[in-house]
């Protein structure tokens, strides 16, 4: 149920988002979802990929500082009151969010959103989650949902 | 070139040098030569003369070693101000030599050698080479740069002499270095410290290994304890610390043995005295100061008292290498390099050592002053390695604080740090440039 998803370091200045992307690009590489943490000196990128070992490898030859984290992608109900409800599993849980963001291109727009979360201990948050009934996508359910 | 020490058969026999003299024997010949070099730089240099005059002495004012602090000092400037030849005592027919340093401002100081002066650099560097356990048969790849800078053809010729091979590659082309070091079946290199760093980290990017590397000859700009361990554990060599200057001969004024604790001076060539920088006082054995030398045998250039700038001191304990030459503190810090941010004394390299305190972080790093509304700013850079990367906000926050943290510890003010991409801070083939200065004082 864990899907790899590479974190890249950025200095904050003018150009730097797109030399990765850039990178990937010219490796052949989808960048299925992404998000952008940033603070005033520096961010971090975050991206989930089909091929994240090609995906890796082409970064950290451009000189790129990679690292790989596991996350879960979780189906919330695409309605009113959907993520509450995935949170208040959460929280039953006692599972942290260090931070999350949503699949960009989903297919199943008006049945289902598909969130990305960084949880601290991800296996036992798996675990803990599809106990509660929480719908947690797979690598392949995950790249079929965004269309790749 | 050939030694004395280095025709005996089966190559060079350290024991045999004058690094192994009695200290009485040592301090006869030392005291003879300093009468010769104080006598020709008083008859053949004019600055020395009048400076000599002005005191009210002779050259027969030495009569013992404790006599020299009697002596006028020396000091850069007068190299700058006699430029070029105005400090030469032999005529040029009888110089066969001349290097010059990187004059950062201005012009270069220049610096000359009989052939007399060529054969005891050359034979100070085979002591050099000896001291770190090479010999006949070892493969020296000399990576200092060739040319005008002393470190090329001083270690060059040092090793020809040892009866090494001697690759005479210069600074420079790190992927070229890397296949040489690996086909040439390598034992032996030089250079300066902080290029070595470079070659471990792309030879871990073209995830090759040192081959038969086993010692390194580092120096030519100050090094940290912690950057020697760095450098020994990345590649499994033992890592000596040389000591040299391009206004006493180059490379070769001092080495470091086996022990690896301090440095052995050639004294029987470079006289050493430690002075209290603001009074010029001689100070006693084992004290923290400045280092002065005084070239007992050079011809073209004598150097009467040169005041080098590092700061050091002198052991003169037996060392149980059986060398009875003094060894000196290893130079963590020049006069030259140290900055004042916010009244406060800082050396690069106490930040190098702050920041290795942390763990996984490379030493590569920049230093930047700058001056906000009058005020000094002091900034560090440092580049994030995979190690300590990790992919929260927070951790990298937590990294930033824990490097101001150990150099707020270790240097006692508070510095922004500043986390970059790696190899975005120049890398020096030669002496690496810590100090970014923008305040335009």
């Amino acid at each position: 149920m864990m899907i790899r998803q590479l974190s890249l370091f950025l200095e904050n200045r003018s150009g730097q988002l797109r030399v990765p992307c850039k990178v990937l690009g010219d490796a052949g590489i989808d960048i299925l979802t992404m998000s952008l943490a940033d603070t005033q000196q520096f961010g971090i990128l975050r991206l989930i990929v089909k091929d994240w070992e090609k995906a890796r490898k082409a970064l950290e030859a451009a000189g790129i500082v990679v690292n790989v984290t596991d996350v879960l992608a979780v189906d919330v109900p695409d309605r009113p009151g959907g993520l509450a409800s995935v949170l208040e599993s959460f929280e039953k849980a006692g599972l942290g969010i260090e931070y999350m963001y949503a699949l960009a291109a989903a297919r199943e727009r008006g049945q289902y959103a598909t969130l990305v979360f960084r949880l601290g201990d991800p296996e036992r948050a798996a675990r803990l989650l599809r106990d509660a009934g929480v719908k947690l996508l797979s690598s392949e359910e995950l790249f079929a949902r965004a269309g790749a | 070139m050939k030694t004395q020490w280095n025709d005996a058969p089966g190559g060079f026999h350290p024991a045999s040098a004058p690094d192994f003299l009695p200290r009485r024997e040592l301090e006869r010949l030392q005291l003879g030569r300093l009468q010769s070099v104080v006598a020709r730089a008083f008859e053949r240099v004019p600055l020395f003369r009048r400076r000599m005059e002005e005191k009210g002495l002779r050259p027969d004012a030495v009569k013992a070693l404790p006599d020299l602090a009697k002596l006028p000092f020396t000091v850069k400037t007068d190299l700058r101000d006699t430029y070029p030849f105005g400090l030469f005592a032999s005529p040029m027919e009888e110089i066969v030599r001349l290097h010059a340093s990187s004059g950062t401002t201005g012009k270069p100081i220049v610096v000359a050698y009989t052939d007399a002066d060529l054969q005891v650099w050359t034979s100070v560097m085979v002591r050099t080479f000896a001291a770190c356990g090479l010999h006949k048969g070892d493969v020296i790849q000399n990576a200092y740069g060739y040319g005008l800078f002393t470190g090329g053809l001083g270690a060059h010729y040092g090793g020809e002499a040892l009866g090494a091979t001697v690759i005479p590659i210069s600074g420079g082309n790190t992927e070229r270095q890397l296949m040489v070091l690996q086909d040439f079946n390598v034992t032996a290199i030089c250079c300066t410290p902080s290029y070595m760093v470079h070659l471990i980290e792309r030879a871990k990017d073209a995830k090759i290994g040192f081959g038969r590397l086993k010692v390194g000859v580092f120096g030519a700009e100050p090094w940290s304890e912690s950057m020697r361990h760095h450098i020994e554990q990345e590649t499994g060599i033992k890592a000596y610390d040389i000591y040299g200057l391009s206004e006493i001969i180059g490379p070769g004024v001092g080495i470091e043995c086996a022990q690896q604790d301090g440095l052995h001076l050639f004294e029987d060539h470079f006289y050493p005295e430690i002075i209290d920088p603001k009074t010029g006082a001689v100070l006693p054995d084992g004290a923290e100061g400045e280092l002065v030398l005084t070239t007992l045998s050079k011809q073209a250039m004598p150097m009467i008292r040169y005041r080098t700038r590092d700061i050091t001191a002198i052991h003169a304990e037996p060392c149980p290498c059986g060398r009875t030459i003094r060894r000196i503190r290893r130079i963590g810090r020049r006069s030259d390099d140290m900055f004042i941010i916010r009244g406060v004394n800082v050396f690069p390299s106490q930040v190098e050592t702050a920041l290795l305190q942390v763990e996984g972080t490379l030493p590569h790093y920049q230093i930047v002053l700058s001056r906000v509304k009058g005020l000094d700013e002091m900034e560090v850079q440092v580049e994030v390695t995979p190690e300590v990367f990790s992919d929260t906000i927070g951790s990298l926050e937590s990294l930033q604080r824990k490097l101001a943290d150990a150099i707020d510890h270790v240097v006692g003010i508070r510095v922004k740090v500043h986390l970059v991409a790696p190899r975005t801070i120049a890398r020096s083939e030669g002496k690496a440039k810590r100090v970014l200065d923008q305040r335009n004082i």
